[in-house]
């Protein structure tokens, strides 16, 4: 029997077409974490490399950072906010289940009635978008789809524990994702290790509240010798299965943009992955800190606004964390 | 092939020379990792994760913790190796 049903009519391939970003105003030095930890400048510098970090006011919420950025990839891209067929969103610190926050930016931006929806990936949640982006755009659902990764991390950082008080930042980071007559994104190699679920967490249930009212409010926490080893070692293989599966080598590699989790990760894994010297190596954690989903289309902007990378060059993206989870992939910058 | 107890220390010499920037000579049984060789919780993983590709040896998270020493390693990686 032959079927009736006639499938959408998508693009041949799909690419990144803009990129955008927005940092919070307010600047937060080493100094200011170190009032309420015992520790120094030089410490957080040679375990993180982090200088400073943006940190939101009440002002800068999940929703006003994502609608700056995302106006600023709409325009990079040169489209009109009302093309847009699907808003993405990735976030971990809208403390809001529902209504997915992503509807309201949708709104906001002047794009109509889109589909809209969060994903909750962790700092792969940039990745995890964009692999749904580029499906979307090439099966057909949607012409333009808007991915954004977003965070105010600093309401989720326990200003008191050491060994994390320092990493985490706010911001955010999207791009948009059309069609394209050459490939321009390739395969995405994306996953899950469910049984490492506890090496990075929020300490505290939402529900719990209901019954104890003086519980601490949750802050992130992680295993750092068993996040460090994961993500340089394992994480090492996983993009360079990405490379392999684009059909590229090291050397044909223009820039990579890891997630901004910490530099000490990202050196390491740029000697694990034997990256040559000429592959630009996004290293915006040291002035943003750790923005999560953020991080990445953050750092790319970044590269490229500083004239750093330039459109047209090769780039390895890899985002990994909470789940754990991982997606990492070769695209053509904007 | 196992390793001897020469054999280790001198390859952990190698491994921490090359990660901490440590002298080989210095790299002795009785050295701290963090007190004496400049060797933090990071780089720590990183001569672990050498380690075991060195001497064919799985070394867990959870027992990094407890090899304090040069010393502490080098009989782990014995007792432990293929």
């Amino acid at each position: 029997m032959t079927s009736k049903i006639k499938p959408a009519k998508g693009a041949p391939y799909a690419r990144i077409m803009g990129v955008g970003g927005y940092r919070p105003v307010r600047v937060v030095p080493n100094e200011e974490i170190l009032k309420r930890i015992d520790s120094s400048d030089e410490w957080i510098r040679s375990r993180s490399g982090i200088a400073t970090r943006h940190w939101a006011g009440p002002e800068e919420t999940v929703a006003a950072m994502s609608v700056e950025a995302a106006g600023k990839a709409i325009a990079d891209a040169g489209i009109d906010p009302s093309q847009i067929g699907a808003v993405l969103v990735s976030t971990v610190s809208h403390f809001k289940q529902t209504p997915a926050i992503a509807t309201e930016i949708a709104h906001r931006i002047g794009a109509g009635n889109p589909a809209a929806f969060d994903i909750s990936a962790g700092c792969a949640g940039f990745g995890y978008g964009l692999t749904m982006a580029k499906g979307l755009v090439v099966e057909g659902s949607a012409e333009y789809v808007l991915v954004i990764g977003v965070e105010r991390l600093s309401d989720l950082t326990d200003l008191d524990d050491r060994s994390t008080a320092f990493l985490f930042g706010d911001g955010a980071g999207a791009v948009v994702v059309g069609p394209s007559d050459e490939p321009a994104m390739g395969p995405t190699v994306w996953g899950s290790e469910g049984d490492k679920a506890e090496t990075i967490k929020q300490t505290i249930a939402w529900d719990v509240y209901r019954e104890e009212t003086d519980v601490r409010f949750p802050a992130i926490t992680q295993e750092g010798q068993a996040v460090f080893r994961w993500a340089v070692f394992e994480m090492a293989k996983i993009a360079q299965q990405a490379l392999d599966q684009a059909g590229i080598t090291a050397e044909d590699l223009d820039v990579f943009v890891p997630h901004q989790a910490n530099m000490r990760i990202i050196d390491s894994m740029v000697k694990t992955l034997k990256l040559p010297e000429s592959v630009v190596v996004a290293r915006d954690v040291e002035t943003t800190g750790n923005t999560s989903a953020a991080s990445i289309p953050l750092a790319m902007e970044r590269l490229l606004a500083t004239g750093a990378a330039k459109s047209g060059d090769t780039a390895l993206l890899i985002g990994f964390g909470a789940g754990l989870v991982y997606a990492a992939t070769v695209v053509t910058l904007p | 092939m196992a390793h001897t107890q020469e054999q280790i220390l001198e390859g952990l010499a190698e491994i921490v020379n090359e990660i901490a920037g440590i002298p080989t000579e210095e790299v002795k049984l009785d050295k701290s990792f963090t007190d004496d060789l400049d060797v933090d919780s990071l780089s720590m993983v990183e001569v672990v994760v050498a380690a075991e590709e060195r001497f064919e040896v799985k070394i867990p998270d959870e027992d990094v913790k407890n090899l304090k020493t040069v010393g502490d390693a080098a009989d782990y990686i014995l007792k432990h190796q293929a």
